[in-house]
């Protein structure tokens, strides 16, 4: 007793940052480890009243159904390269448009600038009904069936299409706060417009293009919307994939491969964020949006 | 060839993909949603008829559109209210105290940001699961049996349980946003306000609040787009609307899909205009004149 009226409020108050903290931090941790827990469970286990308990033997099997049975690998594959072609396509075309709308005067500029700036107010959720519904009606134009609908290149053009106006807005930013002189000294030098821009100006720009690329792959590695609406189910993503498989295990009664699921496409996201957390919550400042 | 003419070139060259990609898959799109709201076009493909604003005024008789709109505003209200008095909570703590474990804390709580909405929604089953669920199961162990509930069965609950976790979702990433703009504010206004006997809770009031002000504001705009958009992804993966769970970008997407697309584009254009008006609304219930320092 004499103890507890030792604590001064400092102490007190100290404690009481601790409590919440922690409590907070536990409803994260918790249940992202539970669910890699249970993908080691056995159905039984998880029917049990409690749902706390160690799995008896691990369950790797889980794994295995969800990756051959659950087709949750090729999944795994058509999202390395859905994101992979977004990005190489979202940096060409963003970063000339985003030097040049920086650095030059030209009539329409304002235009741009202002088409742009509309298009960060515009989310993929309200336009991919117009967006499937005009690729399934240029397919039935040139009477094919699944040619530009259900196509990863096009879901990675959209995607790519979608995030310009924001990524735009970012790199002319970074761009028009680079020192002029660089440029300037190339030009005279006798240095080409487009040799400037790719051997001086866009490797100075790197730490911003870290950013977009950091963003960006989150933001298509977990997109769900449009691939849902614009993938057939054999050639889904991960987010996709993990829909359905949700959707059938909870009839099939088969959750321990659907916890494998979640965890599969759950660890690349959480491995890429340990490496880069710094950077990316750093990047948050220059450039702060969320879709 | 002239110098102007090459830098004409050049302007145009690394303008075009651009210009074409954003008209093509964000212009044309967009125009097309307010277009096909005034139409009556039952699918994809095919017929369409001009029938004006008679899309919108079926809507408004339209009993489920009707509860979409009731629960987005909620969902937004609740869900900007507690994230923002927790996010401003814990971004606090962690600038203005010193105490162990600071990054690890941080780093942490943006975690749920990082996940896909549809694993999400998975988490967040087994933590409403009825009988053996991880908040169920947690509460009668520690004697609150008469706090379990049917999460996500009990209609009365379920859209508090649906908000619960996009709150759990969002904290992290405004706290991020709050703690960046906190950093910027100079130290000497806090050494200056302890000299002068005001306490932590002061100066929070007197100097935190008012600094970070304008970031809040800006955050606001942020809440009802994303609020909008992450409802509409965690309610279709989750309940697809069922159990008066109907969310207006949902009602939009399940009506366009069974022969409705034109009414389907009404709700969006609907949701387009709600956004836009709650955002002016809120920007400028919240204006203040900018402190200088």
């Amino acid at each position: 007793m004499k103890k507890m009226k030792s604590l001064s409020p400092h102490s007190w108050y100290k404690i009481f940052i601790y409590f919440v903290m922690i409590v907070f931090a536990i409803t994260i941790v918790v249940p992202i480890a539970w669910v890699f827990l249970a993908s080691l469970k056995t159905q039984l286990e998880l029917n049990a009243a409690n749902p706390w308990a160690w799995p008896e033997v691990l369950q790797w099997g889980n794994y295995v159904k969800a990756f051959e049975k659950a087709r949750m690998g090729d999944y795994l594959i058509n999202t390395v390269i859905v994101v992979a072609m977004a990005l190489v396509i979202l940096l060409v075309v963003a970063l000339p448009c985003s030097y040049v709308l920086a650095r030059f005067k030209f009539k329409g500029k304002k235009f741009m600038n202002l088409l742009f700036m509309a298009g960060l107010f515009i989310n993929m959720n309200y336009i991919v009904l117009p967006i499937y519904m005009n690729l399934f009606n240029i397919d039935n134009m040139l009477g094919m069936t699944n040619f530009l609908v259900d196509n990863k290149l096009i879901l990675a053009i959209v995607y790519a299409s979608t995030s310009l106006p924001f990524t735009v807005y970012l790199l002319s930013g970074y761009f028009q706060s680079l020192p002029k002189a660089y440029e300037e000294a190339a030009l005279i030098d006798g240095c080409g417009f487009f040799k400037t821009m790719t051997k001086i100006m866009i490797p100075m720009a790197r730490p911003s293009i870290i950013t977009v690329i950091l963003f960006q792959f989150l933001a298509y590695w977990n997109e769900y919307m449009v691939a849902f609406t614009l993938l057939e189910t054999d050639h889904a993503t991960l987010s996709v994939g993990l829909r359905n498989l949700m959707q059938a295990q909870r009839s099939a009664a088969d959750y321990g491969t659907m916890y494998a699921g979640l965890v599969i496409a759950m660890v690349p996201t959480l491995i890429l964020y340990i490496i880069v957390q710094k950077k990316l919550t750093q990047g948050m400042s220059l450039g702060g949006l969320k879709d | 060839m002239t110098k102007k003419k090459a830098q004409a070139r050049f302007v145009a060259a690394c303008l075009a993909p651009a210009l074409i990609l954003v008209t093509l898959f964000i212009v044309i799109p967009t125009v097309q949603v307010f277009r096909y709201s005034l139409y009556q076009k039952s699918s994809f493909v095919g017929d369409e008829t001009f029938i004006g604003f008679k899309n919108f005024q079926t809507l408004f008789n339209d009993s489920i559109f009707l509860e979409s709109i009731q629960n987005q505003i909620l969902i937004i209200v609740v869900i900007t209210m507690f994230t923002i008095v927790l996010a401003i909570f814990f971004a606090t703590l962690l600038t203005r105290e010193e105490f162990k474990g600071k990054n690890l804390f941080r780093v942490i709580f943006y975690i749920p940001n990082i996940l896909n909405i549809v694993i999400i929604a998975g988490i967040f089953s087994a933590i409403y699961a009825p009988s053996n669920g991880l908040l169920n199961t947690l509460l009668s162990s520690i004697g609150l049996d008469s706090l379990t509930r049917q999460w996500m069965g009990d209609p009365e609950i379920i859209i508090f349980s649906i908000i619960g976790a996009l709150v759990w979702q969002a904290i992290g990433y405004y706290m991020v946003m709050y703690m960046a703009s906190m950093t910027s504010i100079p130290e000497n206004l806090y050494e200056a306000a302890s000299l002068e006997g005001a306490g932590k809770f002061k100066q929070f009031f007197m100097i935190t609040l008012p600094c970070i002000w304008d970031n809040i504001r800006q955050t606001l705009t942020f809440f009802v787009i994303s609020t909008i958009n992450l409802s509409f992804l965690f309610v279709q993966v989750n309940t697809n609307g069922q159990f008066g769970t109907q969310v207006m970008l949902n009602y939009m997407y399940s009506k366009a899909f069974s022969g409705n697309l034109g009414y389907g584009m009404a709700i969006g254009v609907i949701t387009f205009i709600l956004a836009f008006s709650m955002a002016g609304a809120l920007n400028r219930v919240t204006k203040r004149d900018p402190l200088q320092f």
